[in-house]
């Protein structure tokens, strides 16, 4: 515990992304078995102890502090796990009882339950000093706020062992904690683990916009691109998982689209909800509102089944029939899609149309005339290209259509006037400056205090308090999570901005809670969309 | 009915001693003034007579360029006042001639602390317990999330990241009178001889502490030196340097800052701090509460810091206080 709690303790002060890849990689390293694949599940939000909550803490120090005295402490602090650290009374002995190992902590904290928390939790807190009780609090409560998203832990893990971080992604999803399988294979040069019979998420494959590039369409195919949410659907041994495109098992909310594919295959498509907002071809597609109402709920009630289906428009096949498809050209695996259509219910799946044009300028007439809500622009797929994962140039580009589109992560939040001031309202975003896996990192490009609904500014300000790093007066620094698709009419240059760019309105199109944060843009893809 | 004595009276620009005609630690320019150290949120410039310790009047000469109406006074000595008021000066342990001042008048005694600590510092005399009726005390750090860790873990925590880091540098923020020199005579105490670098604003007052006694070993200027030779080397720079472009000239300097407030995973992060050393002047949480019952006065009076925690105490202890609220205190970057 006492190298975990050092673990994150150096994490909350390096700033840099190489120095905080650095530390999680030494510690994997270091790290004998359980303890660092535990230790790696915490970093990556996978724990998860029902028994303890932030007011446990609060309790548990309300019998051993004066109230006052707490609460003047807790104002001061800003963190209640951190304040509760400090002021667990120091037990007289602790010679006798060494710290408990990571491992011991979690099966300790698992075996706990509400009734036995207060009793539980106790003995183990006197067996740790304030840098040790801090952690195993975080531990405990999740969110370690150290700054560390789930995908750079797995970063670290690939660097520290030498391996290569997609296949990480891949077992990931197979495995569960403390993922002793995936310490054997990259650490030890055990056999990966066996995933043959698993539904597992396979990372996306992503595309680059496509800016001032032109491309031929002998090699080139156009697919429109929808608004909805890409997922991956997948099928084996008698099971059925739905990933979003960070790779969350979003089964549970869309239920219908479990029972709807039974044979097995991984495929590749955009999740929308049946309507008649959209024309679109075979089967309208509802606004992106309507299948915001569905995203994010654990459950699901019959009436909104019945009200807004979900059905999956095709892209892609990964694997059919247990035959693993992505080392095929594009054009060999449409064509094996093409013929498993018929086999899937209509009523849940139809195909993405292939948009033909004769060149590369009728298709950019096509693209302006499109005026379908449901499609954001086009996709432009190498006819020859295996599906691989990640962002490989020259590959797949997206072409979005106007208004100027882009991604960005929230960064900062400030509390907005009025009617709004309890509510963190303003926001500022950034885009990376590089390739986030390496050594991009984020730089504001605008601020935005509209384009959202009072319910979605609920969620958001919940957020932003939920995930602050760090507050400077009326400003809070958030995690960088989430990813905003922000609208705007123009950007120019600018030497005011760090950037060296300014957004004309910017406003807040869509707020994609699914779309991880390493995937929001570039600052040279707004910086082609200057026309000066 | 208060029990506070007429004589000594709280002002928001400092405590008053009516029947001497002088004031403690005042905030403005007064005819005469008592002062029980160096900083500037307790040494104003501009008095016509400055009664301090020797080292406090060299600090305020150094920081004022006055020596008109100085005053100097020795740890134990007793001055007669007008109006029949005693004082004595009594050794504070906050920094280089800090000192508490002890007033007795028709019988009462009445200390006010300035700022203290009870830790051993190789750069000052320890503070020094005393009875008294009233103790007008600190209370910079009275919080009981406060308690210092022993300044030894904190110095071994700098060694090793500099002998982790042999190509960087390691830049230590500390106030510029007091905390600076304690770290320095701290490191040299551990058995750290190499030179050690100097933001120019740091370079008179190490100076004067070895003027006056406080050896502080090998030091040098970061102006007059090349990047490279400062490869491995510990730079000790004001607190408001820390990540201003004058770090630039430094080879990849580790950010580190010596400060109670330390403590608090935020306050480090605020300031963008890497290595976070948990070290202060100033009395935690433990040493208040434990000065006070040493002390024990008939009534405490805090000028300045979290008072509300600290009267709380008092009143969970059954022992009386009242907050002053005195202008011009400042936390010191400390
Ligand atoms: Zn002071
Ligand atoms: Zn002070």
């Amino acid at each position: 515990m006492e190298q975990f709690a050092a673990l994150i303790d150096a994490l909350i002060y390096t700033r840099s992304r190489k120095g905080k890849l650095a530390l999680i990689e030494q510690y994997l390293r270091e790290t004998p078995d359980p303890d660092r694949g535990w230790a790696l599940a915490a970093l990556t939000d996978g724990l998860d102890f029902p028994a303890v909550k932030s007011s446990t803490i609060r309790n548990l120090l309300k019998d051993r502090v004066d109230p006052v005295l707490w609460s003047l402490s807790r104002d001061f602090v800003g963190d209640t796990a951190e304040t509760a650290s400090f002021l667990w009374p120091e037990p007289l002995r602790r010679d006798d009882a060494p710290p408990p190992t990571v491992s011991e902590a979690v099966a300790n904290l698992a075996a706990m339950t509400r009734a036995s928390v207060m009793a539980d939790l106790p003995p183990l807190l006197d067996r740790l000093d304030a840098k040790g009780r801090y952690a195993l609090f975080k531990l405990a409560t999740g969110g370690m706020r150290v700054g560390i998203s789930a995908r750079l832990a797995k970063i670290a893990f690939a660097q520290a062992f030498d391996v290569e971080v997609d296949r990480v992604e891949e077992y990931w999803h197979a495995l569960t904690p403390p993922y002793a399988e995936l310490f054997a294979w990259a650490a030890e040069g055990a056999d990966p683990p066996d995933t043959e019979n698993m539904p597992l998420f396979r990372p996306f494959m992503l595309a680059h916009p496509l800016e001032d590039t032109q491309v031929d369409l002998a090699d080139y195919v156009a697919e429109w691109k929808w608004d909805g949410i890409r997922v991956q659907l997948v099928h084996v041994a008698g099971e059925t998982r739905l990933y979003s495109r960070s790779g969350d098992d979003i089964s549970a909310t869309f239920p219908e689209l479990i029972t709807a594919l039974d044979i097995p295959a991984v495929l590749d498509g955009e999740l929308l909800v049946r309507g008649s907002h959209q024309g679109g071809e075979a089967g309208g597609a509802a606004s992106f509102n309507a299948l915001q109402q569905r995203l994010g709920r654990k459950t699901v009630s019959k009436k909104m089944l019945a009200e807004a289906p979900a059905f999956v428009r095709l892209y892609d096949a990964l694997a059919i029939g247990g035959d693993d498809l992505r080392v095929l050209p594009w054009s060999q695996r449409r064509a094996q899609l093409e013929a498993l259509i018929p086999e899937l219910p209509e009523s849940h799946f139809d195909l993405s149309q292939i948009v033909a044009a004769q060149d590369f300028a009728q298709l950019a007439q096509i693209r302006e005339s499109a005026r379908d809500d449901a499609i954001e622009g086009l996709m432009l797929k190498r006819r020859d290209s295996p599906y691989v994962a990640g962002r490989k140039t020259g590959l797949w580009y997206k072409w979005k259509r106007d208004p100027l589109l882009i991604d960005c992560v929230l960064m900062y939040a400030q509390r907005g006037s009025g009617k709004r001031s309890s509510f963190y309202s303003d926001y500022t975003f950034g885009c990376w400056t590089g390739d986030p896996d390496s050594d991009g990192e984020l730089l504001p490009v605008g601020k935005a205090y509209s384009g959202f609904t009072d319910e979605e500014l609920k969620k958001l300000d919940r957020h932003v308090r939920q995930n602050t790093l760090n507050r400077f007066g009326p400003v809070r620094e958030t995690d960088k999570s989430l990813v905003f698709e922000v609208a705007f009419d123009s950007v120019h240059a600018s030497k005011r901005h760090k950037s060296g760019l300014a957004m004309r309105f910017p406003r807040i199109h869509r707020i994609r809670w699914d779309k991880p944060a390493h995937e929001a843009d570039r600052i040279e893809t707004l910086r082609a969309l200057v026309r000066d | 009915m208060s029990s506070a004595p007429h004589w000594i009276q709280p002002h928001p620009q400092g405590i008053y001693v009516a029947p001497a005609d002088c004031w403690v630690d005042p905030s403005a320019a007064v005819e005469r003034a008592l002062v029980t150290h160096g900083h500037a949120d307790h040494a104003r410039g501009g008095h016509g007579e400055t009664l301090a310790t020797r080292e406090t009047l060299a600090i305020m000469d150094l920081r004022y360029n006055t020596q008109a109406g100085a005053v100097p006074v020795a740890y134990g000595e007793t001055l007669r006042l007008a109006g029949s008021v005693d004082a004595t000066y009594l050794p504070a342990g906050h920094v280089l001639g800090s000192a508490q001042i002890l007033l007795e008048h028709a019988g009462e005694r009445v200390i006010v602390t300035g700022d203290y600590k009870r830790r051993p510092d190789p750069t000052c005399v320890p503070f020094e317990v005393a009875r008294c009726d009233i103790f007008i005390t600190e209370a910079t750090f009275g919080l009981p999330v406060f308690t210092h860790p022993p300044i030894a873990d904190e110095i071994a925590k700098l060694l090793a990241a500099l002998a982790a880091s042999p190509k960087a540098c390691v830049l230590v923020g500390a106030y510029a009178l007091g905390k600076a020199q304690r770290v320095i005579a701290e490191l040299r105490a551990a058995g750290h001889h190499d030179p050690i670098y100097l933001h120019g604003a740091m370079e008179r007052m190490c100076r004067l502490y070895e003027e006056l006694g406080v050896p502080l070993g090998d030091l040098r200027l970061v102006a007059d030196h090349a990047k490279e030779e400062m490869r491995g080397a510990i730079v000790v720079c004001p607190p408001s340097a820390l990540n201003d472009r004058w770090s630039r000239r430094l080879p990849e300097p580790i950010t580190a800052m010596a400060s109670g407030w330390m403590r608090v995973r935020q306050r480090a992060r605020q300031r963008n701090v890497e290595l976070p050393l948990v070290i202060s002047d100033h009395a935690d949480w433990n040493e208040l509460t434990q000065t006070v019952q040493e002390v024990d006065p008939r009534e405490t009076w805090i000028t300045h810091g979290r008072e509300e925690a600290l009267l709380r105490w008092h009143e969970l202890h059954q022992r009386k206080a009242r907050a002053l609220a005195l202008v011009g205190y400042e936390d010191e970057d400390d």
